[in-house]
Parts: structure tokens; C-alpha cells; sequence
């Protein structure tokens, strides 16, 4: 029989191995995705897999941008990568601006139907993405928007749900006091919002910023069904082309574009990193 | 009392998302509901044809093998992603060094954008050069056929939601940091295991969320498409990959069934209400409500 201080140093240590474990076999494909990217093509074919490349080349960075051929087409990585860029600032704009103009109406207001519509909202969520693939395309396409960035970014300028939810429990907890005293002070409806919410919703905003980013960085489903030309492609469209064009794939060039598509996601998690946990704990739980 | 300019006020500020909700929500699922009893190919009007489309489906082979991948991919994805998201908040819940660079870790992989997830673990399962099939040879495993054979197919694709499990454990973590502490000295003065304090105290505490946690993760992974799309072009191998939501974008797109789409839509939604109400009501039986949060 164990002592109970044997039994609490044998539960940490059997702990630790499957935190270290865990932390191995989560580490391990993004380990081998570096790696892959820094090889020239043929040592990416070994048998067994080399962790360490011979020669480290990272030309396979500026390759992957430069990629393809006179028969196949070239794949513009840069100019996708310029398309996401441009349409997660207009989603990022569209929602803040949008979502904090409702959350205020719905945190920081009184007005009649106020209420239900706030319960609507919450049950608009409900509405499965299936349902309204093919009747926003065949809005989109009578607004003569198919082909173009519109039916990507428009739509944000109007709010969405999720967002609009969770301004309006970052709003609710505003102390009323001092919208009261600015109103006191001569302050419009409007200057309340503009001087003293907004001023002090900066980590809600910035957590409505992040996930529209996330969300406008992700999206493949959007692109695939609005965008027609080449020319206009987003990064996760582009990649989805680059990968398909070939029948013997490039793995070292691929896992460099890869790459790219998710540095700027993990870039936006360091700074952000604050917001991001923040943002998942409100939601998921009140 | 509440003014009508105080109601024109909040109103003004609502309304980016009254229109909203109306031109990108209301009509369009109206709109939808109308599709799924019609003939309708975007080119030429929609024809009434009542049920016929929810007749054929019921008899449709391919729809009901995309369903039963649909539900079984569910089935084993959302109970495993969910274990594993528990076991790692847990394992992070404890006062240990350098917490939040494991958190960190185990959090990024959910980043992953889905297509660069997708090319990432095609290459890893890749069959003759793939890093897992080269790791297994090594205890004497021989190559497994990862994307090839129809039900390892499948299993790609559920390890492949394990390992974005991140987004979970992080609300799980939020959620074990609100179970009062008080409860666990109370254990400890009866003498309670890690185990049974585990058990008796922490799950109880936190069964709302996993209870939500659960009803998100079967409402994703229903709606998955971009990850097959992209790995399993056409779902193959023999359409053992083949998702509700890839049939709805062929036919809707590829074979300018609309209307037939559109009720496939509402087929899947009808089952998306189902095993969440199932889930709330088998939940309910276990869940523990009040003190906590």
C-alpha cells in the first residue's frame, strides 16, 4: 500500500506523462509541416523520413508564390493572398461597426419590441448553413453580385447574431451611471455610444475583430460558390487549386503555401491571445 | 415611460440588423422552404411539384449513404473530440509550470484554416511516403491505406476533428476555473481519490457545458463540408466520404437541382433538431444545474 504521499506524487507524475504525451502528438504535424517546407522535393520521399533535411532550402517559400507553368497556368499566391487581405479588412470594418451599432440598440436601450427581437436573434442562430446555400445564390446572382467580392463582405455590413450577442452582454455590464452623466452633460444617444461605450468596449471589439478575421481567413464554402475567376481567389481557394492541379504533388512547395495560410492566423492568435480566450469563455458559457 | 423618440432611437440603432436578418436570413428560408417543393434549375422559374422531392430522397441511394456517413462520422467524432477536449482541460487544470504554453499548443491546431488542414493531412496520411504509415512500420505495423480504403477514410476524418479539439478544452477550461474550490477541500477532508473528486465533483460541476459543448459539436460536424470536399474529391473512395452538404452542393451546382437541394437542406436541418433535442434530453437526466457559474 501506497502512502498518501506516494499516491499524490504518482497521480502528478502519470499526469505529466500524458500532458507530455499529448503535447507530443499535438506538436507533431505542424512539427512535420516546417520540416516537409524546407526540404528540396526529393528528400521529402525518403524512407525513413528524415526530421533533419540535408539541405535546408527556403526558396520553397518563394517558389510556392511563384508556382506553376505555361501549360498549367501560374498560381498568383500573392495576389490571393491580397484578395483575403482586402475582404477580412471590409468584413472586420463591416462587423464592428455593425454589430456594436445593434448590441448597443439591444444592450443599452429601451425601446418597444426590444425583447422579442432579441429572442429572434437568439433563435436566427439555429438556422443551419445548408439551408441558405442555394437561396443566397440565387439572390446574389438576381443582384448580379456572382463573381465578385460582394456577397462575401455586404452581408457583414448588417450584423450577425453570434456577434451582436455577445457586444450586447459586454454592453449590459457598462455601468449605467456613466452613460447617465454624459447624457447629463448634453450627450445625444448617439454621443453616448460614439464617447463612452465604445471608448470602454475595446476587448469586446477586439474579440468581434479577431473571430470576423478567423471566420473571413477561414472561409472556403463562400468563395467556391461566388467567386468565378481565377483572378479574384482567395488564399484557402488558391491553396484548394494549388493542391488539385497536380497529379505529383510538390509536398515541400505545398506544405510552404500551407503555411503561409496559416501564419497570419497564428500571428493574429499571439497578439490577440487575450481577446481569443476571452471571447471563447463569454460565449461558450454565459 | 418609454417615448416614441426613445423608440425611433433604438430602433435607428437596430436596424443594420432588422434589414439584415430579413435579406439574409427570413427571405432566404422561406425562400428555401419554397425551393424544396419545387422543379427549379436557377435558369428557368421554379415548378410546384409538392413532395415529389422528399419522396425521392427517401428512395435515393447515394442521399442515404451521404446521410448514414453524415451520422456516422457525427457519431464518432463528437463523443471522442469530446473526451479528449475534457482530458486535456483537466490535465491543464492544475497549478503546473508553464500551463499556457501547453494550452497554447493544444489550442492552435483549431486555428488551422480548413484547407491548409486538409493538404497538411493529406500529406501525413499519404500512403507511401506519409510520416503515420513510416511511424507505424516501425513497430512492425504495415502500411495502412489511410485515404484509400472506404471505412479508414472515414477514421482520417475523425482524428482529423480530434485534433482540433482546442476550441472545446479552451471553454472547458474557462468552465473548471469556475468550480468553487471549496467543494474539493470539502473532498479532501472525506479522504476523496483525484479519481472520485473527478468524478463526484468536477464533471457533475461542469456538465452544462459539456452539455453545450456537445450540441455545438453535433450541429459543426453535420455542416461539415470544406475538409472532405478538399481530401475525398467526390467522397471517394467508393463514397465512403460523402457528406450530406457535398450531395446538396452537387446537386445544386453541378446538377442545377435546386429545388431538390433545398430539401436536402431541410432533411439534414430536421436531423440536426432531432439528435440535439436527444442529446438535451438525455443530458437532462445527468446534468447538474445551480452553484458554479
Amino acid at each position: 500500500m501506497l502512502s498518501k504521499q506516494q499516491k499524490i506524487l504518482l497521480t502528478k507524475a502519470l499526469q505529466l506523462g500524458a500532458l507530455l504525451v499529448l503535447a507530443f502528438l499535438f506538436a507533431l504535424p505542424l512539427v512535420w509541416m516546417v520540416v516537409t517546407s524546407l526540404k528540396p522535393l526529393d528528400e521529402t520521399m525518403t524512407s525513413p523520413p528524415k526530421w533533419i533535411p540535408d539541405k535546408i532550402q527556403v526558396s520553397n517559400y518563394s517558389d510556392a508564390v511563384t508556382y506553376g507553368s505555361k501549360e498549367l497556368g501560374y498560381i498568383p499566391f500573392l495576389r490571393y493572398a491580397q484578395n483575403s487581405v482586402l475582404l477580412a479588412i471590409l468584413c472586420i470594418t463591416g462587423s464592428v461597426i455593425s454589430n456594436s451599432l445593434v448590441g448597443y440598440a439591444f444592450g443599452c436601450l429601451e425601446w418597444k419590441g426590444k425583447r422579442w427581437l432579441f429572442a429572434l436573434t437568439l433563435a436566427t442562430m439555429m438556422v443551419p448553413g445548408p439551408i441558405l446555400i442555394v437561396p443566397l445564390y440565387k439572390l446574389f446572382r438576381d443582384f448580379g453580385w456572382i463573381g465578385t467580392f460582394r456577397p462575401l463582405w455586404v452581408p457583414t455590413f448588417f450584423g450577425s447574431a453570434f456577434n451582436i450577442f455577445l457586444l450586447r452582454q459586454f454592453f449590459m455590464a457598462i455601468p449605467k451611471e456613466l452613460s447617465e452623466a454624459a447624457v447629463l452633460d448634453g450627450a445625444s444617444p448617439f454621443g453616448v455610444f460614439l464617447k463612452v461605450i465604445i471608448p470602454l468596449a475595446k476587448p469586446a471589439l477586439t474579440v468581434v475583430a479577431v473571430f470576423t478575421f478567423l471566420w473571413s481567413w477561414n472561409d472556403f464554402l463562400g468563395p467556391l460558390l461566388y467567386l468565378t475567376d481565377q483572378r479574384n481567389f482567395t488564399v484557402s481557394l488558391g491553396l484548394q487549386a494549388f493542391q488539385n492541379q497536380h497529379t505529383g504533388t510538390p509536398w515541400n512547395l505545398l506544405m510552404a503555401a500551407s503555411l503561409m495560410v496559416i501564419a497570419p492566423v497564428i500571428v493574429v492568435y499571439f497578439v490577440a491571445q487575450k481577446a481569443f480566450v476571452q471571447g471563447i469563455s463569454t460565449t461558450g458559457l454565459k | 415611460m418609454r417615448s416614441n423618440r426613445q423608440n425611433v432611437i433604438g430602433l435607428l440603432f437596430a436596424s443594420p440588423w432588422i434589414l439584415g436578418m430579413g435579406i439574409f436570413l427570413f427571405y432566404p428560408v422561406i425562400s428555401s422552404l419554397y425551393f424544396s417543393f419545387t422543379s427549379y434549375s436557377i435558369l428557368k422559374p421554379p415548378v410546384w411539384i409538392g413532395l415529389s422531392n422528399y419522396q425521392e430522397l427517401m428512395h435515393d441511394e447515394i442521399f442515404l449513404k451521404a446521410l448514414s456517413n453524415t451520422l456516422i462520422i457525427c457519431a464518432a467524432s463528437v463523443p471522442l473530440t469530446t473526451a479528449l477536449a475534457i482530458c486535456l482541460a483537466l490535465l491543464l487544470n492544475t497549478k503546473r509550470k508553464g500551463i499556457s504554453l501547453y494550452r497554447t499548443l493544444f489550442y492552435i491546431p483549431s486555428l488551422v484554416p480548413t484547407v491548409a488542414l486538409a493538404v497538411l493531412w493529406l500529406w501525413i496520411f499519404n500512403g507511401q511516403y506519409g510520416l503515420l504509415n513510416e511511424g507505424l512500420s516501425k513497430f512492425g505495423i504495415k502500411a495502412v491505406p489511410w485515404l484509400t480504403d472506404p471505412s479508414w477514410a472515414k477514421a482520417t476524418l475523425i482524428m482529423i476533428s480530434m485534433w482540433g479539439c482546442g476550441n472545446a478544452m479552451v471553454i472547458y477550461l474557462a468552465g473548471l476555473q469556475d468550480v468553487p474550490q471549496s467543494l474539493y477541500e470539502a473532498g479532501e477532508l472525506d479522504g476523496a481519490s483525484a479519481w472520485q473528486k473527478t468524478k463526484s465533483i468536477t464533471l457533475p460541476m461542469i456538465s452544462p457545458v459539456i452539455q453545450f459543448n456537445v450540441i455545438m459539436g453535433i450541429i459543426g460536424s453535420l455542416q461539415t463540408f470544406a475538409l472532405p470536399f478538399v481530401m475525398f474529391p467526390g467522397g471517394q473512395p467508393a463514397r465512403s466520404t460523402y457528406v450530406v452538404a457535398m450531395y446538396l452542393y452537387d446537386n445544386a451546382f453541378l446538377y442545377q437541382r435546386m429545388g431538390y437541394a433545398s430539401a436536402m437542406g431541410w432533411v439534414l436541418f430536421l436531423a440536426t433538431m432531432i439528435l440535439s433535442l436527444v442529446s438535451l434530453r438525455l443530458g437532462d437526466r445527468h446534468v447538474h444545474y445551480g452553484g458554479g457559474a
